[in-house]
């Protein structure tokens, strides 16, 4: 029997969340053991070369490129993870949301107090750049999501059992203090 | 304490004193009944409906209805979880909470039901309401983004003269707690940490001090809410 | 300024449960509530501030910034928008050159939406500084404004005659219209004023009591508890002082029949509420009147006047010694949710119109905590005939779970909107036939918003407590109709406005099915937002209320009724769709960056 796939991403994310599934420490060799890894940032595969059964999206859709990640990985993952916080509800980069895109990038680009040699007064505007949503979403308000890990991060105690109920069917159980939204 | 009346949670036989309320005789007999806008000694008002228990059929909020003789209470059956999940689930997505940066973390209780309770994301839609922060106060911040409504401020937090120091504004989906910018200029220190200390959420926080306890060492952390209350310790969810 | 607030406040012997009143007035005198009369009424009151703000931001007419010196109250309920609302309000806006919602620049007009306005069945209709206009047309808002640019009086705006029976009368002046289509035993003209009280006088309070338990009426406001025995609750209730509140708040839209009864019968009123003290032990009633009825302030100032003079209110009614009952009008300032008792009582008390925890119960701990009824107009209006008649002759009229007869308000698609007094028992379909239909009907709203939208294949069902409650409104929905936007759009956009924040539920849940709603009309509902919406129904019965738990009706009524009418808004070939939009999502920067696709 050939080993499940899993993908993974981050999209508007700090990588913490990845960073999380590493600290699942010698674990790590056990699932390298039950599972095979295919697009995703820890072997560097950059586009899907298979259908997979686990997508794990860290971060929340901020610009147009996201969309495009999401949706490719809704295409090709049997199941999608919203992991962590950014992904399940926008997180720290929604902290823009009720603030309007023009007045962010004059804070981020022009006035902010760290802005510095901006005399042209430029706001980057490449169109290798992807453009930037209104406000930061949810993963399951663009995609359907079919599992939500939350945590800032997801402890590593959670991904790992959350991958492996996932892989063996067996049902998810987190202990009382690997369940977190911080 | 003068035992008078009987009845059952769950099935579970128990005793009350007249005049008791369903929570307060829950909590005597070391049951628990999650509820948010509760707080012994202070007047309960029922507003945040997550004690909603079932009696007969009918929901009641557990803070407010006083036990009646042969009451049969259930605080555990499927809808009444379902119904009180909602409500977190409700409160999560009507506001802004983003946990990961709350000086309230890991002592919120609305964080703590949804821990108990095992909700991953609310069902619902988040609102990213627009809301703002104030912190023109000299010892206070309040965070509306935080704030569940739950009225435990306006009841708990009176001048020397009694006045109120906060108050609901508006109403509806609108509603936000108002402070009184002249009364509140006036609190001292211990008025303000009593303030952070009454709100269940992260919704006024003291000003100068914070995370002063670190994450991971905070009330909720290690063990549910409810479990001083609950005999039988919760260890896994 | 400071000096008339001061004596407003002073007329209420600066009791701060009177503060409705000290804001009402003024509300009136100076056309806002300012921060400097904020100050005064905290000082005198020895309230905080944000005590005054919070009662006065529950209340939709009462204003902290200035209105304009003419404010138009537009109803854009459901009916209303079927008459014609929005194209009235379109001239409104182009003549004004302001728009809904806002204070004209020069601070001569305020344009602002209000819900129902008890005119159901003569939209479109509006107040303007207090007076009422209905059957507004487009002509007719042109002429308005202009009268309004000439600086005109509002008692110069009406051009038309003013309505049948008392609307007509000198402290009245209106053209609103009582439109009576049919007369029952308690619409009657007939029986004497004070012939019931001269009656009571020479029984017991428990002989009251018997009666009207014997005639088996239930409460007229919608929720039907039986009246008698909510007397029976107060007189027990220990208490130096009780309470007899008449409920005039008829705020859920479609209900106009209490503003009849208050205009052609509000003796009959007055009697049923010094019936109702006699029988308790009050000597106290309070007229709960809605804000937008305070057109009739004065002619209801002068019944109660005169009923004093003719000795059917005061002391020692009718000569008998130590029967004592004096009533006074208290003014809302509008509040559906002030229809619900406790909320009442609440307001009353110069508070928001949060509804209180219950037990106790208004009959144990109601206004200032004593004992006290709230019964509807309609209730205690009918208490009065029945004690004229007596309680078995009630009982010969409607079915034998819900005796007597109902005032129902009939208003939207049919030929003769107004009051019509029937037995209970009719089915719509009586009802339908009596009104006249035009055109094929798809729907009829039984009982508001709070009620339910009820289909063809249950028009045979009758009118009663054992089948379909009522408090009274019956909206007839035309075949033309687009039922989920006019309809239930408006009514949960109604709900929405008039939840009070205090529930969980209610203030966020409502909120939600709002949403989704107005997604599946804009074409991008699927099946799973209606089985959400089923799914989610039974959390509304967390809420306090009977506003929080049937707030959702209008959809949920619609959706097991009407499923055809969802199903054919819903997208067949998508499973998922949360309503997200990459071009609305990407306009902003599309703007910023001057690029055009992604």
């Amino acid at each position: 029997m050939s080993k499940p796939i899993i993908a993974t991403t981050s999209l508007a994310g700090c990588f913490g969340c990845h960073m999380s599934l590493l600290d699942i420490d010698e674990r790590i060799l056990e699932l390298a053991e039950l599972v095979e890894f295919n697009k995703s940032p820890i072997n560097d595969i950059k586009k899907f070369t298979k259908k997979c059964d686990v997508g794990l999206i860290e971060g929340g859709v901020c610009n147009s490129e996201n969309i495009h990640v999401l949706k490719d990985f809704r295409e090709n993952c049997k199941i999608l993870v919203s992991v962590g916080e950014c992904a399940i509800m926008g997180g720290l980069p929604a902290l823009r949301n009720n603030i309007p895109l023009r007045e962010c990038l004059e804070e981020a680009y022009l006035d902010g107090p760290s802005v510095e040699n901006n005399e042209e007064r430029i706001i980057p505007n490449d169109e290798e750049l992807p453009l930037i949503l209104d406000k930061v979403y949810p993963c399951h308000e663009v995609v359907k999501i079919d599992i939500h890990l939350p945590g800032c991060p997801p402890s590593a105690d959670m991904i790992y059992e959350a991958l492996v109920s996932l892989i063996t069917g067996k049902e998810l159980k987190v202990p009382y203090e690997a369940f977190k939204y911080d | 304490m003068s035992k008078v009346l009987n009845f059952t949670i769950d099935g579970v036989i128990c005793m009350a004193e007249k005049g008791q309320t369903i929570l307060n005789a829950a909590t005597a007999n070391k049951i628990y009944i999650p509820t948010l806008c509760n707080l012994p000694g202070l007047k309960p008002r029922g507003s945040c409906r997550v004690c909603n228990v079932k009696v007969n059929g009918k929901f009641l909020t557990a803070c407010t209805t006083p036990v009646a003789e042969g009451m049969e209470i259930e605080n555990n059956s499927e809808d009444i979880i379902d119904i009180r999940k909602s409500i977190i689930e409700l409160l999560l997505v009507e506001g802004n909470h983003y946990c990961p940066y709350c000086e309230k973390s890991g002592n919120c209780d609305l964080q703590a039901i949804a821990y108990k309770y095992n909700i991953p994301a609310p069902r619902f839609p988040y609102q990213f309401p627009d809301r703002d922060i104030e912190a023109t106060n000299g010892k206070l911040l309040k965070d509306h983004n935080r704030c569940i409504l739950c009225k435990r401020c306006i009841r708990g937090i009176k001048d020397e003269d009694g006045k109120s120091i906060f108050a609901f504004k508006r109403r509806g989906h609108k509603v936000i707690i108002n402070i009184d910018t002249r009364l509140s200029a006036n609190m001292t220190d211990e008025m303000a940490q009593e303030a952070m200390d009454i709100c269940p959420v992260g919704a006024i926080i003291k000003k100068e001090i914070g995370f002063k306890v670190p994450i991971g060492e905070r009330k909720y952390d290690k063990e549910p809410i409810g479990s001083d209350i609950e005999e039988i310790k919760a260890t896994t969810i | 300024m400071k000096k008339d607030v001061k004596s407003i406040i002073a007329k209420y012997n600066k009791d701060e449960t009177r503060l409705m009143d000290i804001l009402i007035d003024i509300q009136d005198s100076l056309g806002f509530i300012s921060p400097e009369a904020i100050d005064v009424i905290s000082e005198d009151l020895n309230l905080s501030h944000v005590d005054v703000e919070q009662t006065i931001s529950f209340y939709h007419f009462f204003s902290m910034t200035p209105l304009g010196k003419y404010n138009i109250y537009l109803n854009n309920s459901a009916v209303a928008n079927m008459m014609g609302c929005a194209e009235v309000a379109k001239v409104f806006e182009e003549e004004a050159g302001s728009k809904f919602g806002e204070v004209s620049k020069d601070g001569q007009l305020g344009m602002f939406y209000t819900s129902c306005i008890g005119m159901n069945d003569q939209e479109p209709a509006a107040i303007i500084n207090g007076m009422v206009f209905t059957r507004l047309t487009k002509f007719r808002a042109r002429e308005i404004i202009s009268d309004i640019k000439a600086g005109k009086n509002v008692e110069e705006m009406y051009v038309a005659s003013y309505g049948d029976g008392a609307n007509s009368n000198q402290l009245i002046k209106s053209v609103v219209s009582n439109n009576i289509r049919k007369i029952g035993p308690i619409l009657s003209p007939k029986a004497e004023y004070g012939s019931a009280l001269k009656k009571i006088i020479k029984l017991s309070p428990d002989e009251i009591i018997d009666e009207v338990k014997l005639s088996n009426i239930r409460g007229r406001g919608g929720a039907g508890f039986p009246t008698g025995l909510k007397w029976e609750f107060c007189r027990k209730a220990p208490g130096d002082r009780k309470y007899i509140f008449c409920n005039a708040d008829e705020g859920e839209p479609g209900t106009f029949k209490d503003r009849v009864l208050l205009t052609e019968r509000p003796k009959r009123l007055l009697e049923g509420m010094a019936i109702a003290g006699y029988a308790v032990g009050a000597e106290e009633g309070i007229i709960y009147l809605r804000y937008e009825y305070k057109y009739l302030e004065e002619y209801l100032e002068n019944v109660i006047r005169e009923a004093r003079e003719a000795n059917f209110l005061g002391k020692d009614i009718c000569k008998k010694k130590g029967f004592n009952f004096d009533v006074r009008i208290q003014f809302g300032a509008g509040a559906y949710v002030c229809g619900e008792e406790s909320a009442l009582i609440e307001s009353a008390e110069g508070k928001r119109g949060e509804p209180r925890d219950r037990p106790p119960f208004p009959v144990e701990k109601g206004y200032l905590n004593k004992p006290t009824i709230v019964n509807n107009v309609e209730t205690l209006s009918s208490v009065t005939q029945i004690i004229n008649n007596g309680g078995e002759w009630y009982r010969s009229f409607g079915t034998r779970e819900s005796t007597g007869t109902k005032v129902l308000s009939v208003s939207g698609d049919c030929l003769h909107p107004g009051v019509y007094e029937v037995e209970w028992g009719f089915s719509v379909n009586d009802i339908l036939d009596l009104v006249g239909t035009m055109g094929d009907v798809q729907a009829v709203q039984v009982g508001g918003p709070s009620g339910r939208c009820i289909a063809p294949y249950d028009f045979n069902r009758i009118l009663g407590y054992e089948d379909l409650a009522t408090g009274g409104s019956l909206i007839i929905i035309g075949k033309q109709r687009d039922l989920l936007k006019d309809i239930v759009l408006n009514f949960m956009d109604f709900f929405v406005e008039e939840s009070c924040g205090s529930c969980t539920p209610c203030r966020s849940l409502s909120v939600i099915y709002r949403d989704k709603l107005k997604k599946i009309l804009k074409g991008r509902g699927v099946q799973k937002d209606l089985d959400d919406m089923y799914a989610w129904r039974h959390i509304m019965k967390g809420n306090r209320c009977g506003l929080g738990q049937t707030a959702l009706n209008p959809i949920l009524t619609t959706l097991r009724n009407f499923p055809e009418l969802y199903e054919a808004r819903i997208q067949k070939n998508k499973t998922f769709d949360e309503g997200f939009d990459i071009h609305s999502a990407l306009k902003d920067s599309f703007e910023i960056t001057g690029r055009k696709s992604f």
